[in-house]
């Protein structure tokens, strides 16, 4: 099985569902039940593909692993190069976990146009896949921003009541991000000379050009985190997206951006990012206050989770920007835990939406009264988000904020508030929806969770709680490929600093 | 010029000339009732013309650059490369035609004796080495495409469209004319590689032939529409008969810009900083134009006009950049530009309601519930116009990005970009009105030969990227043979 293009398969077999779905005739009924159990078995299969992945994984090595290289436009030095190190092995394996999740969670909810509707959710996991497997610029480009064709779909075809106005402002602020990041990826290939990124990664790009090729990277990726004040598309987003597409969207999609931070960002422009750094430490500490205090003013619940999701992400870039191993390997972990928990947050709105089409917090209240298990689960994530200790989301903070500590106080106590005012919203939400007493009876006639969403919730838990309670398994992998990235930049701005040393002595 | 060889070179504008004029013969025996039939034969006739294009690379021998004559008429790779853009386009946009003209009651003969003779005006357009030559095959285009936009003589505004044409064409051709007689008078020569001798050994021109240039220049812009230059162009292709609309979005359009980019590049080259800005000024208002007008329209054919602008605008992009990479830009683009506009314009053929074609993009609204295959082509077509990946319009804006980028124009590439951004939204709107709208009434079942194009198109634009070494490495070669020589 050696020889197996395992990437290859992982990040193309959706495809081949997909191409299985549309083929499907016949009446609407079994087609739209077929097309639930083709999606269902495709993602299943590609998720165990990727554990294959994952186990024969090596963790010591800090290279990429299970390398593909064939040629496309050989005469431009772009290939088909595919490959993947300890941090984008884990965002495989999130992006392949949450997309089966994401095929049961509609399983009842979407009747309208299910053939098409599971045709993008394989489309998208192929597209997710092969972006973060992508070592090649051009091909990582086409991943990145094909991405926005299901995406824009799902949130137009299956979304709320303002779903044309939210697929809009998606796609095109998004765009508007990634379109600079081409130009910046074509300057990159004339200076080295090929679109291939682990040749660009070791490459000393002049401080001048690493400026702006980093400014034009950035409104990508800070577009994708979001960042503030670039997050405006995402609870418009959030709000109008199906389930699904809410769990996809926060779940992956926002970690493009904190992937491609650390991925491109800081090993191709070093000395930018540390000119940056200070910038990009403002911009997350405000989101962090700004959209915990927003998130706290909400009536609607996706739109509370998706302001936090702004505030959880800023933990993420402070993380990153620290450029030490605490903060890099804490911002990796917060942003898997974030993958899990705001998705199953996303999926605990949608059972509540499902059974009484209101996301209105005031509608709710005392659903631990006649849904226990709902409000157990509701709990677990909810607290997951909040950071408790045993919990995924605790890790990642925690790791986030040493990381912050060390390169500036200020900082850490700033983002630290944030930590106090997510509690607060958090609590404050789950409070109004679980305790207090049942006023009206529709909510007393509520069912609990079936076995179908008891399916759903059970890995995601035992994932917050596997990440909280032993996250060696997921850092050791990352270990080798984060020291890697930390060296490389530590030595690229000594070399820069002893080269502006050299110029400013001898004349 | 004595023996019969000497005639070769111009084999395929000789052989189409030939073929209308036989055309012409035919129909005025055989009446209406022969139209379908000729149409088919004209098709027919263009597949015959490509051939002769190809023969010199299907005899094996290479594409060397060959001037006859007496230096009126070159034929190299460039010329190869675009005379078969043109008659692809030309035939499809004929197989378009077909069945609309016969359900329009306006199925005449003459209308495949029109398509030939103006695509054997655009072959000796992309051949002529000679501003002589240039006009000549210029306005062998011009006037027979003014007669196909008042093809349908009944319709007040086709007869419009093509009497608006005929007057801004005329004055455009005028202009050209007269730069033209002005860079005569100045340098001497009306003949390309005289006047490249001239200007790249005395590396300033006079002011007489620049203001030259600038009129051949507004001339060659009329006829591509490029900003501001492009007044006509919504209009005509609002008026005209909707499968000339689809032939004039293309077929001329690559004839126009080859043209331009021949005599810019050739005759023209050693000038090249002064004609910089003039393309540069015009590609940026055209991208502008082409993005922000086309937000607000409502009638399809008015939008993809607009649509059409935009795309000549970052076409341009590649002449301004006046590098091979360019020249390769320009080709790949024009290239994947005549499917996307050739499968749109047949899914725009296929709107008819009860018989009456309709045209208002309000109309395509909840197309994929009505009809999912052609929602799903003009949605492949919608996303690769706004230059989505991994669709084939994204390959284009790629090729002429890298060479902007490549010859130092960033400046021009983020203006691009961000343009391409606000176009976006009105390419996105219709995949917004196909996919999020309720249907509001079913088209009629679409012919044959209209969904074979739309299909063919559409697996052209999805799976281009797959596949790009042959269109991309062709381009490639004939690029750097003309930088070459």
């Amino acid at each position: 099985m050696a020889s197996w293009p395992l990437l290859s398969l992982t990040t193309f077999l959706p495809l081949l569902g997909a191409l299985a779905i549309i083929v499907l005739r016949g009446r609407a009924e079994d087609v739209a039940r077929n097309a639930r159990w083709i999606a269902l078995w495709t993602s299943l299969i590609v998720f165990a593909l990727s554990l294959a992945l994952w186990a024969r994984f090596d963790p010591t090595r800090a290279d990429f692993q299970f390398v593909e290289k064939r040629d496309w436009l050989p005469d431009f030095n772009i290939t088909y190069h595919m490959g993947i190190d300890g941090i984008s092995l884990f965002f495989v394996l999130l992006s392949t976990f949450l997309t089966p999740i994401c095929v049961v969670a509609s399983w009842i909810a979407v009747t309208q146009r299910v053939k098409e509707y599971m045709i993008a959710f394989l489309v998208l996991e192929t597209l997710m896949v092969g972006m973060f497997c992508a070592l090649d610029f051009v091909l990582f480009y086409m991943f990145f921003e094909g991405v926005l064709i299901p995406m824009f779909l799902i949130i137009g075809m299956w979304g709320g009541p303002r779903r044309v106005y939210a697929a809009f402002k998606f796609f095109l602020y998004t765009l508007l991000g990634s379109v600079l990041m081409l130009l910046a990826i074509l300057a990159i290939y004339f200076t080295t000379g090929s679109s291939d990124i682990t040749e660009a990664l070791s490459f000393n790009f002049p401080p001048q050009l690493q400026t702006w090729l980093f400014l034009a990277f950035f409104a990508s990726f800070a577009v994708k985190v979001p960042m503030w004040p670039v997050h405006t598309w995402l609870p418009d987003a959030h709000v109008e997206a199906p389930t699904a597409g809410s769990v996809i969207l926060a779940g992956v999609l926002l970690k493009m951006g904190g992937y491609g931070f650390i991925r491109f960002s800081l090993p191709m422009f070093p000395e930018a990012s540390a000119m940056f750094a200070p910038f990009v430490f403002t911009l997350s500490v405000v989101a962090i206050i700004y959209t915990s205090l927003v998130a706290l003013a909400q009536e609607d619940m996706k739109k509370l989770i998706a302001y936090s999701s702004v505030a959880h992400m800023g933990f993420v870039t402070i993380g990153i920007f620290t450029v030490t191993p605490e903060g890099l390997q804490g911002a990796m972990i917060q942003m898997l835990s974030h993958g899990v928990v705001s998705a199953a947050l996303f999926l605990c709105v949608g059972v509540i939406y499902d059974r009484l089409h209101t996301r209105d917090i005031g509608r709710y209240g005392g659903l631990a009264d006649n849904m226990p298990k709902y409000a157990a689960a509701f709990m677990i994530f909810m607290l997951a988000s909040v950071g408790l200790p045993g919990t995924s989301g605790f890790v990642g903070e925690f790791l986030s904020l040493i990381g912050a500590f060390q390169i500036n106080s200020w900082v850490a106590f700033l983002a630290t508030t944030g930590l106090i005012l997510g509690a607060a919203y958090m609590l404050y939400l789950y409070r109004r929806v679980v305790f207090g007493t049942i006023t009206r009876d529709d909510v007393r006639a509520m069912l609990d969770l079936s076995p179908r969403e008891v399916l759903i919730f059970a890995p995601m838990i035992a994932v917050v709680l596997w990440m909280g309670l032993y996250p060696a398994s997921f850092l050791a992998p990352m270990q080798p490929s984060i020291a890697n990235l930390i060296e490389r930049v530590q030595v690229s701005q000594r070399e820069s600093a002893g080269a502006r040393l050299a110029a400013t002595v001898s004349p | 010029m004595n023996s019969l060889a000497d005639f070769l070179p111009a084999a395929p504008e000789i052989f189409l000339a030939l073929s209308a004029l036989a055309l012409l013969v035919l129909g005025a025996y055989a009446g209406e009732r022969a139209t379908m039939a000729l149409n088919g034969l004209a098709v027919l006739l263009l597949i015959g013309a490509a051939a002769l294009v190809l023969r010199p690379v299907l005899a094996g021998g290479g594409i060397a650059r060959q001037v006859s004559y007496y230096g009126l008429y070159v034929t190299d790779g460039l010329g190869v490369f675009a005379k078969l853009l043109v008659l692809l386009g030309a035939g499809l946009s004929l197989i378009l035609a077909m069945r609309y003209n016969e359900r329009e009651g306006i199925g005449r003969f003459e209308f495949a004796v029109l398509t030939l003779t103006a695509t054997a005006g655009m072959l000796t357009m992309i051949a002529a080495n000679d501003l002589i030559s240039l006009y000549l095959g210029l306005e062998l285009q011009s006037l027979s495409l003014y007669v196909m936009a008042a093809f349908a003589r009944d319709s007040v505004r086709s007869t419009e469209a093509g009497l608006k044409y005929f007057v801004l064409g005329a004055v455009a051709s005028g202009m050209l004319l007269f730069g033209a007689s002005m860079v005569y008078g100045f340098a001497g020569t009306t003949n390309f590689d005289g006047l490249a001798k001239l200007f790249t050994d005395n590396d300033s021109a006079g002011i007489g032939v620049i203001a030259g240039i600038v009129f051949i220049s507004v001339g060659l812009a009329f006829k591509c529409s490029a900003v501001p230059f492009h007044m006509w162009t919504p209009d005509v292709y609002e008026g005209a008969p909707t499968p000339v609309t689809a032939f004039f979005s293309v077929a001329p359009k690559i004839a126009a810009l080859v043209l331009f980019l021949r005599v810019m590049l050739d005759p023209f080259g050693g000038l090249f900083a002064e004609w910089r800005q003039i393309i540069w000024a015009i590609s940026v208002a055209s991208m502008v134009l082409g993005a922000v007008a086309a937000i607000n329209q409502r009638n399809i054919k008015r939008l993809m006009a607009y649509s059409s602008i935009g795309h000549v605008g970052y076409a341009l992009i590649g002449l301004a950049a006046g590098s091979a990479a360019g020249v390769r830009g320009i080709l790949v683009y024009l290239s994947i530009y005549l499917f996307m506009n050739i499968g749109t314009f047949a899914v725009i053929l296929c709107m008819r309601r009860a018989g009456k074609m309709v045209e208002g993009i309000e109309d395509l609204a909840g197309l994929s519930r009505t009809h999912p295959g052609l929602a799903l082509a003009l949605g492949i077509f919608m996303f690769s116009m706004a230059g989505i990946p991994p669709l084939a319009g994204f390959f284009a804006k790629f090729y002429i990005f890298m060479a902007a980028i490549d010859a130092g124009l960033p400046v021009l590439a983020v203006i691009g970009v961000l343009a391409s951004v606000v176009g976006a939204f009105y390419y996105l709107r219709i995949v917004k009105l196909m996919y999020f709208d309720e249907p509001k009434g079913s088209f009629d079942a679409p012919g044959r030969e209209l969904q074979a194009v739309v299909l063919l198109s559409a697996l052209v634009i999805l799976f281009f990227f797959a596949w790009p070494d042959p269109l991309v490495n062709a381009a490639d070669a004939v690029a750097a043979a003309l930088f070459a020589g």
